[in-house]
C-alpha cells in the first residue's frame, strides 16, 4: 500500500478549524520562525479514514485471530472497559488540576479509582502498598530496582549486583543495569528452574536483589521459591517478582506470600487492557510495608473526611517516575475488568489459562520436542529441533501458521531452548480454536517430514512474505522525508 | 570447517595471527556462520589500551549482537576501516578481508592461553 | 463474567484428555506446594457490565467536567478530530501486539513508519523512533543517549525546562554518577552567560526547551554552535503544535529533539497514556533507544516494513541494551499520526497561529486589569506568565468556582515566583471565554 504522503494534494485538509474570532494578528520576529513549512500530508477526512482502515486490515489482532504469543498474554479485551475509559469525565481531566488550590476536589473520582485500584492489587498479590505510576512493565521493573537501591542506600549498604536466571525476560537485566547494578546471570537446571547450587554460590553480601518470574518463561513454577527467598533475605537481598506471568496463578498463589518484597504487574497482560500494537501499557509496582517510604512521588492519601488528596512530601521517595499518576486510562480499564470478574472470575482466569496451555501441550507432545515436560502453567515451550533435522526452523513454522490465520507463538525465546516456540493460549479461547490450532500444528509437523522444502515459501497469503531484514538494517530507510 | 594452522584461537571463537610484536584478530569461520549476515561492526579506537578479555568491538547481525574480546593485552594500533562500509566481509572472508583490529602486544606470555588449530577443532567438537 | 468460552462440559472433556480424571481443575496447580498457596484472595464478587458501568459513572461524576481550561504547563486542551478516535478504535489496531511478525502486522508497521516520517517532517530531524512513554522519560533517554554518544558525564540543563521533567531527570539518574548543572532563566530566556560558564569539553549535552516552561520563545542557534565547538550535543525539548510555525530544533542545530506528543490528538486523561517522541540526526540512530521501523523489500521484491536495528534493544542485548524500554506508546503514536495527517500541512500552521493570536488577545485583555502585569520581556507562543497583585492561589480558588481553571501557580516550582501564574490559551478558547476569564479575574482580585 502506498504511503499517506502519496495521497497528499495541495489545498486539501481533513480538519476545518474555527474562524479566528480575536482582533489580533500576532507576528513573530523571523528568527523565531521555521524556514519552510512542515511537509505534513494534505489529505481529506474520507481519504485519511480509508487509508488507515485499509492499513488496519493488514494486521492480525486478538479480535480477529488466535494469538498464542508466549509471555504476552494476548487475551480478549472486553468492550465495556473501552466504553468506560472513554467517559468524558475522565478523558478531559487535566493532570495538573489536583496541584491547584482546591483543585483536588475537581478530580475526586479519578483519585478514588486510583486508590481503589492500588488496594485491590494489594489483595491480588499479597503486597501492602502499590503505586500506579510506572507506564509499562519494564518501567515498573526500573521503578522496582530503584526502590531496591534506595532501600539499601538508606540502610547504609552499597550492594553491587542483582541475580537473574537465564530464562528471564530481557527487560530484567536491562532494568537492573540502567539503575546502576551489575547483572549476574544464573543458569537454569535440567528442570528448567534456576539452578539452586549456582544461586547459593553467587549469592553474597553484595547481592542487592534476586529478580524472578514465577512461573517462569518456560511455564514452570519453582517449588523451591520460598527457600530461595529465605536465603536471599538472610543474605540481606530483596526479592523482586516480575509479574508478567501473573495470569497463571491468580487466586492460587500470591507473590507476597512467597516471600517477594517487590512486584510489578503488566495490566496490559493479566488485566486485559489492550496492547495497542505495542503500548500503552501500565506497570504498577507493589511493595511490602518496609519499602513504602521509597515509592515514587506522589502518593494518594485518604483524608479523615473520606476525600482523597496527593502527598508530595516523601523524603525517602525515589522521586518522580512519571509526570503524574501513571497511564490513568489504562488503569481505569484494568480496574473495571477486576470489578467485572471479581474473586471467582479471576480464579477462573488462571484455571482456564492453565487448562488451555496443558491441553495444547499434551496434544502436541509426540509431534514436537518438549524440553521440559512436567505439567505447565499458563504457557509452555516447544522446540522445533526435530523439524530442524529436515531443515525446517521454528521461524518457518511460525510463517506457515500465518497462512492459517493464526498468529505465531513467540519464537527463539527463551534463549535457553533451541528453536523455541513459546505458546500461551490464554483463557479466552474456545476448545474449537484450540483444536484447530492442534490440527494445524500436527499437519505442519507432518509436512516438515514429507515436504520440508515448501516451508521457505511461507507465508503465501500474507500481504508480504519474509521481508529482507538485512537490507532494512543496511539501507536504514526509517523515514520518508 | 576452515581453520588455518598458522593462527591461534580463543574459546570465544576468535582467531589471532602473531606478526612480530603485533597481533591481528578476527572471528572464525564457525563464529561468522553462527551469527549469520553481519550488518554492522563497532570498531575500537586506535591508541586505546586494552587488557586481555576486555571488549574491543561489537559485531551485529539482524537478530544478535556479539562482543569481541581482546585475546591479548596491548594497544590498538590499527582497525579494519573497510568493515565500516562492508561488514559482510567478515562473512565472506573471516580470516583475510574480515580482520578486525591489530594490537601491539604488551604481555607475550599471554599467548600461552590461546589454542592451536587442532585444539580449537577439538574445542568445537566438544561444544 | 470472565470472558471464558468453555462450558462446564468442555472443561471436563479437556481435563480428561490431559489425564486429570478427577475432573478437579485445581489439580493443575499441584506444582505449587500446599504451603505456598495464597493465604487469602479477598476480593468482591464479580458484577455485570451494567452494574460496573453504573458504579464507575458514579465515580466519574465526582470529577469536574465542562471546565474552561487556561491551564497548560506542557499539557494542553487542543481539539481532537473525531476521525482520530474512530481510527484508533479499530480492534485491528488496538488489540494487536508489538509487530514482531512483519507478515502479520504490516498495518502497524507502515503506520509507525509514517509516524516516524511525520515526526521528522515536523521537527526537521532525520530519524525518529516509534515512541517512548512520555515527554519526561523521552528527555531522560535523550540525556542518557548523549552520555553514551560522547563518553562524557556532565549535563547542563536550562531552568526553563519543564520542572516536572527536571525532577524526573534527577530521580532517574540518582544511582548513576552524572554531574548536573542547572542554569537559571534570564528575562524569560536561556541564560547564555551562565550556560557558557559551565560548558566545557567534559559536557555531554546542554538541554533546552522551546518554548520554555514560561511559554517564552527563543532561538538557540548560538547555543548550538557553542555546544558543538566543545563536542557537546544540544538536546531540545519541543512542543509539537508550536512547530507549525516556530523554528525547528534542526534549524537551531539540535542533535536530539524530544517532546510530549499529547497535543497531537491525545486526550488529557488525567496524565496518561501520553506520547514521548524522539528524533535525532542520522549519525545518532544506533544510540537511540526504543523501537524503530524500517522499509525494505520482501522475497518477491515488494515494499515491506519491519522492526529494524533491534540489536540495540533489551530482548537481544539484555544488560547492554541502550534502554530497558519494551512496550512503547504505539496506539498514542497512531493517534498522533492520524492527527498530523488530518490537520495537514496548512492546518498545523493555522492551529499554531490561532494559539499565538488568542494568547496575544488574552495578554491584552488581562493587562487591562488593575495590578495585573503581563510579562513581555520575550515573545511567547500560547502560554505566558502574569504577575498578580494578590496571592495566585486565592485567585485560582475563586475562578475554579466559576468553572475556569485560570492557570498554574508558578510558586509551586519556582521559589522566587510566588506572585506569578502561567496561563495557556489554545485554539479551543473563544474570544468570549477569554473576555469572561478576564472579567472573572478582575472580580476575584478587586470585586
Amino acid at each position: 500500500m502506498g504511503l499517506i504522503f502519496a495521497k497528499s494534494r495541495p489545498g486539501r485538509t481533513g480538519v476545518t478549524l474555527p474562524l479566528k474570532d480575536v482582533p489580533v494578528e500576532c507576528k513573530l520576529d523571523k528568527r523565531y520562525l521555521r524556514g519552510k513549512d512542515a511537509e505534513l500530508p494534505s489529505v481529506s477526512e474520507p481519504e485519511v479514514v480509508r487509508h488507515f482502515t485499509n492499513l488496519s486490515k493488514m494486521n492480525f489482532s486478538v479480535d480477529s485471530n488466535f494469538y498464542p504469543l508466549g509471555s504476552c498474554t494476548m487475551k480478549y479485551n472486553p468492550k465495556i472497559t473501552e466504553k468506560i475509559a472513554a467517559m468524558e469525565e475522565f478523558v478531559s481531566l487535566h493532570p495538573l488540576a489536583p496541584q491547584l488550590i482546591r483543585g483536588g476536589m475537581l478530580t475526586q473520582g479519578a483519585l478514588e479509582i486510583t486508590s481503589n485500584l492500588e488496594k485491590v492489587l494489594c489483595k491480588i498479590t499479597g503486597m501492602d502498598e502499590f503505586t500506579t505510576h510506572p507506564m509499562a512493565g519494564a518501567h515498573g521493573e526500573l521503578t522496582g530496582v530503584m526502590i531496591i537501591a534506595a532501600y539499601h542506600r538508606n540502610n547504609g549498604n552499597r550492594k553491587k549486583h542483582i541475580l537473574i536466571p537465564d530464562s528471564g525476560h530481557g527487560t530484567n537485566p536491562a532494568s537492573a543495569a540502567i539503575a546502576g547494578y551489575d547483572v549476574i546471570t544464573i543458569k537454569s537446571d535440567k528442570n528448567g528452574v534456576m539452578d539452586l547450587g549456582e544461586f547459593k554460590e553467587k549469592l553474597n553480601e553484595d547481592t542487592a536483589a534476586v529478580m524472578l518470574t514465577c512461573p517462569n518463561t518456560l511455564g514452570i513454577f519453582n517449588p523451591d521459591i520460598k527457600k530461595i527467598s529465605d536465603l536471599a533475605h538472610k543474605a540481606g537481598a530483596l526479592m523482586y517478582y516480575d509479574g508478567a506471568n501473573l495470569n497463571a496463578i491468580l487466586g492460587k498463589a500470591r507473590p507476597g506470600d512467597l516471600g517477594f518484597d517487590i512486584v510489578h504487574l503488566n495490566l496490559h497482560k493479566t488485566f486485559a487492557t489492550p496492547h495497542g500494537g505495542g503500548g500503552p501499557g501500565s506497570g504498577p509496582v507493589g511493595v511490602k510495608k518496609d519499602l513504602e517510604p521509597f515509592l515514587p512521588i506522589s502518593r494518594i492519601v485518604k483524608r479523615s473526611d473520606g476525600t482523597f488528596t496527593l502527598d508530595y512530601d516523601k523524603s525517602l521517595s525515589i522521586g518522580y517516575m512519571s509526570p503524574f499518576y501513571g497511564n490513568f486510562a489504562v488503569m481505569l480499564k484494568a480496574y473495571a475488568y477486576i470489578l467485572l470478574l471479581g474473586r471467582e472470575g479471576l480464579i477462573e482466569v488462571s484455571e482456564n489459562a492453565v487448562l488451555n496451555a496443558n491441553y495444547l501441550k499434551v496434544k502436541l507432545e509426540g509431534h514436537y520436542d518438549i524440553p521440559y515436560s512436567e505439567v505447565c502453567f499458563h504457557e509452555f515451550v516447544l522446540s522445533a529441533s526435530k523439524q530442524l533435522k529436515k531443515g525446517v526452523k521454528a521461524i518457518d513454522i511460525a510463517k506457515a501458521l500465518i497462512d492459517e490465520g493464526i498468529h505465531p507463538p513467540t519464537v527463539y525465546f527463551p534463549l535457553i531452548v533451541r528453536e523455541a516456540m513459546m505458546i500461551e493460549p490464554t483463557e479466552t479461547e474456545s476448545k474449537e480454536t484450540l483444536d484447530k490450532f492442534i490440527d494445524v500444528m500436527i499437519e505442519l509437523a507432518l509436512k516438515a517430514e514429507e515436504d520440508p522444502g515448501v516451508f521457505k515459501s511461507f507465508p503465501r497469503n500474507a500481504p508480504v512474505c519474509r521481508p529482507d531484514e538485512v537490507k532494512a538494517v543496511k539501507d536504514m530507510d526509517i523515514a520518508d522525508v | 570447517m576452515m581453520m588455518p594452522d598458522d593462527l591461534k584461537y580463543t574459546k570465544d571463537h576468535e582467531w589471532v595471527r602473531i606478526e612480530g610484536s603485533e597481533a591481528v584478530l578476527g572471528i572464525t569461520e564457525h563464529a561468522q556462520s553462527e551469527l549469520g549476515d553481519i550488518t554492522f561492526i563497532e570498531l575500537p579506537e586506535t591508541e586505546k589500551e586494552v587488557n586481555q578479555s576486555d571488549t574491543v568491538a561489537t559485531i551485529e547481525s539482524v537478530k544478535a549482537a556479539s562482543d569481541i574480546y581482546a585475546p591479548l593485552s596491548g594497544k590498538i594500533v590499527g582497525v579494519n576501516e573497510l568493515l565500516k562500509d562492508a561488514p559482510e566481509s567478515i562473512n565472506r572472508s573471516p580470516y583475510k578481508d574480515g580482520w578486525i583490529c591489530r594490537i601491539n602486544i604488551k604481555n607475550p606470555e599471554e599467548q600461552d592461553n590461546l589454542m592451536s588449530a587442532a585444539e580449537y577443532e577439538k574445542f568445537l567438537q566438544g561444544e | 463474567m470472565s470472558y471464558i468460552p468453555h462450558a462446564k462440559c468442555d472443561q471436563q472433556k479437556m481435563l480428561e484428555e490431559i489425564g486429570i480424571s478427577s475432573g478437579n481443575i485445581d489439580e493443575l496447580f499441584s506444582g505449587i506446594p500446599e504451603e505456598l498457596r495464597a493465604l487469602s484472595f479477598d476480593l468482591p464478587q464479580g458484577r455485570s457490565e451494567f452494574e460496573v458501568e453504573k458504579y464507575i459513572k458514579g465515580l466519574a461524576k465526582k470529577n469536574a467536567t465542562d471546565l474552561v481550561h487556561f491551564l497548560g504547563g506542557g499539557f494542553y486542551d487542543h481539539y481532537i478530530p473525531a476521525a482520530v478516535d474512530a481510527i484508533v478504535s479499530r480492534p485491528e489496531f488496538y488489540t494487536a501486539y508489538t509487530p514482531y511478525q512483519p507478515e502479520a502486522s504490516q498495518g502497524t508497521l507502515q503506520a509507525t513508519y509514517e509516524y516516524q516520517s511525520c515526526i521528522c517532517r515536523l521537527t526537521g530531524m532525520e530519524a525518529s523512533n516509534a515512541s517512548l512513554y512520555d515527554g519526561g522519560t523521552a528527555l531522560y533517554e535523550a540525556a542518557m543517549m548523549a552520555l553514551r554518544a560522547t563518553g562524557r558525564n556532565k549535563i547542563i540543563m536550562d531552568g526553563g525546562v519543564n520542572p516536572i521533567y527536571r525532577k524526573m531527570m534527577y530521580s532517574y539518574t540518582t544511582n548513576l554518577s552524572i554531574e548536573f548543572v542547572e542554569t537559571p532563566v534570564s528575562h524569560g530566556q536561556s541564560d547564555r552567560d551562565r550556560i557558557y560558564e559551565y560548558l566545557d569539553d567534559k559536557t555531554a549535552a546542554v538541554i533546552l526547551q522551546n518554548p520554555n516552561f514560561f511559554g517564552a520563545i527563543d532561538d538557540h542557534v548560538d547555543i548550538a554552535d557553542k555546544c558543538h565547538s566543545y563536542g557537546a550535543l544540544l538536546v531540545e525539548s519541543v512542543y509539537p503544535i508550536s512547530l507549525g510555525i516556530l523554528k525547528t530544533p534542526r534549524e537551531m542545530g539540535a542533535d536530539i529533539t524530544t517532546g510530549e506528543g499529547q497535543s497531537l490528538g491525545i486526550p488529557l486523561s488525567f496524565g496518561g497514556p501520553y506520547l514521548g517522541f524522539m528524533a535525532v540526526k542520522k549519525d545518532l540512530v544506533r544510540k537511540m533507544p526504543g523501537r524503530i521501523v524500517g522499509a525494505t523489500v520482501d522475497m518477491n521484491g515488494k515494499r515491506s516494513y519491519v522492526l529494524t536495528l533491534q540489536t540495540r534493544e533489551q530482548h537481544i542485548r539484555r544488560e547492554k541494551a541502550n534502554s530497558n524500554i519494551c512496550s512503547n506508546e504505539a496506539l498514542c503514536a497512531l493517534r498522533a499520526l492520524v492527527y498530523m495527517t488530518m490537520i495537514g500541512k496548512e492546518g498545523i500552521k493555522k492551529v499554531a497561529q490561532l494559539c499565538l493570536d488568542k494568547a496575544e488577545y488574552a495578554k491584552q485583555k488581562l493587562s487591562e486589569i488593575k495590578g495585573v502585569e503581563v510579562k513581555r520581556s520575550s515573545p511567547t507562543f500560547n502560554e505566558f506568565i502574569v504577575r498578580l497583585p494578590k496571592d495566585p492561589n486565592m485567585v485560582i480558588g475563586k475562578l475554579i468556582d466559576k468553572g475556569i481553571t485560570p492557570g498554574f501557580p508558578l510558586g509551586r516550582y519556582y521559589a522566587d515566583m510566588e506572585d506569578y501564574m502561567l496561563i495557556a490559551v489554545t485554539e479551543k478558547r473563544t474570544k468570549q471565554e477569554i473576555v469572561v476569564f478576564a472579567g472573572a479575574l478582575e472580580e476575584a482580585l478587586w470585586g
